[in-house]
């Protein structure tokens, strides 16, 4: 790899990095596990003057429970999110989909942060996060503020963080006793979802008292599949009560056409995934 | 010392992990990115970004002022020296060849085309200044379809041929007893018979080796040594002399490990060119790596071909004849192989079937796509994918089952030795034995109940069946035919075993491996045939120093022709050495019998062990009369003829209908490559080419957009499947030993590619026949799949 020369920092503090970040101009990238950036850097797609890289800030890795919140540190790789008996017992559809990412290389050098603040929108990690209702720590020069992730992703690879801001928790309220399920569909294993439906979902007397889902890669960014999500409420989980409820997972998103598929092929593929990921979360 | 009756177990046949691959599987070893040469500098290539383009002007002044650049070149710096780079098969005599210089001087025809060479220091500062040459392009039309090349009109990728077509090529074959030539056959069909009439495409693939391109030129000693990362390196030396004019005797070409080649490092190329003219022009050693994105955009690409065959048939499901029309696309230029490639196929298309005429008929066109040549089967996988998806379409419309259809037409075992109307004379094979272990293995009869099941529940999950019983020719070639084929040199091969005087040996092949694992096979082939222990053999080969004659590995040819030259020198140094032990032991050489490693007098405990021989060999001090000393053999093979494994492969796909997901069920293969060296190494290879061929089937494809920039440009997007998406397969095979070759082998580096591909593409179109399809474009996608289940489900 021989990217374009740049400037390295590597801070052991968040407040090290901020300082590092801040002081770096608005040609600075943060470099967390590098499976996106590095390949950017290696094509010249990118060509930061500076990269400070967070690999060997500690206290932004690990996971942990802050009373009814999940709290996953955002240089966790996610190897590490999906084995976590912690994060499955409250985030289920997370935990599954941090094991669907990609290859095990990258999925132990890959994490849940970077992963977020790259906002692919069909990346894995957004779109469990969007579903639980998760928030998202940033700490910037003026400090830290939490954004809830309905207001994080605002456009394709565009993110409400600032260029001085840094990334640094994942909150997730508790969803124990919750079901869920993160259908993912590509071609080869390592591959971006073509589509992915993240679904939680709530029983309650043999019905869905709640559900949640969330579409990766149905638009510019993961969204809400709010309707379906309506008409879960109350329903019985059987195959076709489901389906119809799924069958308006696309309303109202603009998927891509790609080599992978046209827009038409993803709205199938959102429908047919979305009853999948709703009937595995109900009987999970 | 004593003759010993225990003789060692024989080392053919013999399971032997590759003594090679610690050193090839752990990276620690000569790769040619790994070497360096004092004073070494890199170079680093401006390539143009547009398909096709005049060009305007190359601006190099930012980039020969930038840290670290020695110097900038040009298309017209080395117009004078670079010439063309060769195309050594002339499929007709009329075929056009364009000019095609390694450096574009005022034209660029595919994007990826290199426009300037940057020489640094180091290699970042190659990279940085490719950055800075600044290339004014003035866009042309372009040209992405062999169809639209060829059309009336079209834009000319090379004006002075004043065409886009490089050749037509049409063969015409007929039985003695045929009616008639094969329109003949297809009228005399169309009144009392059937025609059936298909159209496949074979896509554009790249063959994607595991270790990018590599070269090194150091041009500061006697001869100028070029070290590259090639399967040819012998062809390379010969080509670099006749194409750059430098004196074969001062060039001297080594491929030192390796890692993969499919065929796609059977080329000359223009960066090996360039690093030679470069290091030459400079003085100094010049080295360079391509990156992957280079690798994947301008190494050449392999397949390519739109297919239209006509079938002529009694109404019993009798073949009588087969047209072929094909259209390959040669990219922008005519490659080392060029037309030859789909050539190749027109002895294939026939496959294992008797049929009385038989048409093959060529066009080979020019595109503003990346060149294509050899990939993995050359022009036996696209055929072998034609008559086979054609097969399964025709049982289908007879509604007979595909494996009875074929039985019903193919050569049967005793009618061997047999020549098919392509001329070829098929030594041996047993299609019926294969079959019918593969229909055992496959549990054919369950799973085509099972399909019935799935297909009157209306399963959203839909069961197919695919089938491929292949043939292919290996062992390329014998010399006489590739000169009737006019193709430039000859199919032989060299190896030369050498005793060493403490009875150790070296084994020194012309064939060059990249990754097949010769060093292995050739030591249980020679220690069978001197007796030596296999881990006192060495194998050397790919420096043409060291290996001086050879023809490099390609075609499955290795064992059949490579092999058997290494069994013909072991016995001309077993022959001397009889000789010689018969001196030292007093006797006549007609009562000297060798077993084992040893001589002895027949009837007698006097011996000599081949050590010992060795030994009196190099001391010379008693040799009998007119035997000179050392103890080695030389030996040239030249094919008589090729070898034809074949085998049956089916495959079971379910097909999720709601998706398009296809996913394979259960894969069974038995191939009939005659006996073997090592099953552990025939088991890999099968095992590989039957993953490269499922990958054409269901991943692989080389995309361009309409402007001509290749979208697959990176693993992103070009999709090369891992173990994580493949079957588990069941292998097997018979043996039905070539009669051909002393070993009875018949090559199988290619099998697996050449059969996979129709038996999955069959088996996914068998699974939604219900559904109204009954052919879908490769690579089957999702996306694909489940376009063509809404299309069916309209008609």
């Amino acid at each position: 790899m021989i990217p374009a020369r740049f400037d390295y920092h590597a801070p052991t503090t968040l407040d090290e990095a901020v300082r590092l970040l801040a002081g770096a101009g608005d040609e600075a990238k943060v470099l967390a596990g590098g499976q996106s950036l590095l390949p950017v850097l290696r094509l010249r797609l990118a060509a930061p003057e500076v990269v400070v890289d967070l690999g060997r800030v500690d206290e932004l890795r690990g996971v942990r429970e802050d009373g009814d919140t999940l709290v996953i540190g955002a240089m966790t790789p996610h190897a590490e999110v999906a084995a976590s008996d912690v994060v499955r017992r409250h985030a289920r559809v997370l935990s599954e989909a941090a094991a669907t990412v990609a290859d095990p290389q990258v999925r132990h050098r890959g994490t849940i942060g970077g992963a977020i603040a790259h906002a692919d929108p069909a990346g894995d990690m957004p779109a469990p996060v969007l579903a639980l209702g998760g928030e998202l720590v940033v700490v910037g020069p003026g400090g830290r503020r939490t954004v809830p992730a309905d207001d994080f992703f605002e456009d394709l690879f565009t993110t409400a963080l600032g260029d001085d801001e840094i990334l640094a928790e994942v909150r997730i309220p508790s969803h124990q006793g919750w079901g869920g399920h993160y259908a993912k569909f590509t071609r080869v294993a390592q591959q971006w979802s073509i589509v992915a439906v993240a679904a939680a979902v709530r029983t309650e007397g043999g019905s869905i008292a709640e559900a949640k889902v969330a579409l990766t890669n149905m638009g510019s960014t993961v969204v809400r599949a709010t309707a379906v999500e309506q008409a879960l409420v109350g329903a019985e989980p059987s195959d076709e009560v489901v389906r119809a409820a799924a069958a308006q997972a696309a309303e109202g998103t603009s998927p891509p056409s790609d080599i992978n598929g046209d827009a038409d092929f993803r709205r199938n593929l959102a429908t047919v995934l979305t009853r999948r990921a709703v009937l595995a979360a109900a009987g999970s | 010392m004593t003759a010993t009756t225990d003789a060692p177990a024989m080392e053919v046949g013999r399971d032997r992990r590759r003594k090679e691959d610690h050193r090839l599987i752990t990276g620690r070893t000569r790769w040619t990115d790994n070497l360096s040469a004092p004073g070494m500098l890199h170079i680093a290539m401006v390539r143009s970004p547009v398909a096709h383009a005049t060009i305007g002007s190359v601006n190099v002044k930012a980039a020969q002022e930038a840290s670290g650049v020695i110097a900038v070149v040009t298309g017209e710096d080395l117009a004078d020296e670079q010439g063309t780079l060769p195309n050594v098969w002339s499929i007709t005599p009329e075929q056009k060849v364009p000019p095609h210089p390694s450096v574009a001087v005022d034209t660029v025809r595919f994007a990826g085309e290199i426009v300037a060479v940057v020489v640094a220091r180091s290699a970042a500062q190659a990279r940085d200044a490719i950055e800075l040459v600044d290339v004014d392009y003035d866009d042309l039309p372009v040209v992405l379809d062999t169809r639209d090349a060829l059309a009336d009109g079209a834009t000319i990728l090379h004006p002075d041929l004043g065409t886009n077509e490089s050749a037509h090529l049409v063969l015409d074959f007929q039985t003695e007893g045929a009616a008639g030539n094969v329109d003949a056959v297809i009228e005399a069909a169309s009144k009392d018979g059937i025609v059936f009439e298909r159209e496949y495409e074979q896509q554009r693939l790249i063959p994607a080796f595991m270790e990018p391109r590599s070269m090194l030129c150091d041009p500061t000693g006697e001869q100028i040594v070029l070290w590259s990362a090639t399967q040819i390196p012998h062809v390379l030396r010969v080509l670099l002399a006749l194409s750059l004019g430098i004196s074969e005797s001062k060039l001297r070409v080594v491929a030192p490990d390796v890692g993969g080649g499919f065929g796609g490092k059977l080329q000359v190329t223009p960066e090996e060119f360039i690093t030679v003219l470069v290091a030459r022009r400079l003085g100094k050693p010049c080295k360079y790596t391509e990156t992957r994105s280079e690798s994947l955009m301008a190494a050449h690409h392999g397949r390519a071909q739109h297919q239209k065959l006509t079938l002529a048939a009694k109404k019993d499901g009798t073949v009588t004849g087969l047209k072929v029309e094909l259209e390959a696309d040669m990219g922008a230029y005519l490659s080392l192989l060029g037309g030859g490639t789909p050539t190749l196929g027109a002895f294939m298309f026939n496959a294992i079937y008797k049929f009385d005429a038989y048409r093959f008929d060529l066009r080979t066109a020019f595109t503003n796509k990346a060149w294509t040549d050899a990939y993995r089967g050359a022009g036996r996988p696209e055929a072998t994918f034609g008559i086979e998806r054609l097969m399964d379409d025709f049982a289908h419309e007879l509604g007979m089952d595909p494996l009875e259809l074929r039985e019903k037409n193919w050569i049967r075992h005793e009618e061997f030795p047999f020549t098919t109307v392509a001329g070829l004379e098929y030594d041996s094979g047993n299609y019926e034995a294969a079959t019918a272990r593969a229909k055992e293995l496959f549990g054919y009869d369950e799973l085509r109940a099972e399909q019935a099941e799935r297909r009157d529940r209306k399963d959203p999950v839909q069961l197919g069946i695919g089938v491929s019983t292949y043939t292919e020719m290996c062992g390329l070639a014998p010399s006489r035919i590739l000169g009737a084929l006019s193709y430039a040199a000859g199919g032989w091969e060299h190896a030369s075993v050498r005793m060493l005087p403490t009875g150790k040996v070296e084994v020194v092949t012309g064939s060059s491996a990249h990754g097949q694992g010769h060093e292995t096979a050739w030591s249980q082939i020679a220690a069978d045939a001197l007796g030596v222990d296999f881990d006192d053999i060495e194998v050397l080969h790919g420096d043409t120093a060291v290996a001086p004659r050879g023809m490099d590995t390609y075609g499955s040819r290795s064992l059949v022709v490579g092999g058997m030259a290494v069994v013909a020198a072991a016995e001309k140094v077993v022959e001397k050495a009889k000789v010689i032990a018969a001196h030292m032991l007093e006797a006549s050489p007609d009562d000297v019998e060798f077993a084992a490693g040893a001589f002895s007098v027949r009837g007698t405990d006097q011996a000599k062990t081949m050590a010992e021989v060795a030994f009196a060999a190099f001391a010379a001090h008693d040799l009998p009369d007119g035997v000179e000393p050392t103890l080695e053999g030389d030996a040239t093979i030249d094919p008589n003829t090729f070898s034809y494994p074949h085998g049956t492969h089916l495959c079971a796909t379910e097909v999720d209908t709601e998706t398009g997901q296809v996913t394979i069920r259960k894969y069974v293969c038995v191939d009939d490559i005659g006996k073997v060296v090592n099953p552990l190494i025939v088991e890999g290879q099968v095992h590989g080419g039957v993953v490269q061929g499922i990958a054409q089937a269901l991943f692989e494809e080389a995309v361009y957009d309409e402007s001509g920039t290749l979208i697959t440009g990176s693993f992103t997007d070009y999709l090369v499947p891992s173990a994580a998406d493949l079957p588990t397969m069941v292998t097997d095979r018979t043996e039905t030993p070539a009669t051909t070759n002393p070993l009875g082998v018949k090559g199988v580096g290619e099998a697996g590619t050449i059969a996979s591909t129709p038996a999955v593409v069959n088996a996914a179109v068998d699974a939604l026949r219900p559904y109204g399809v009954d052919d879908i474009t490769m690579p089957l996608s999702p996306h694909r799949v489940w376009r063509a289940i809404q299309d069916g489900a309209d008609r």
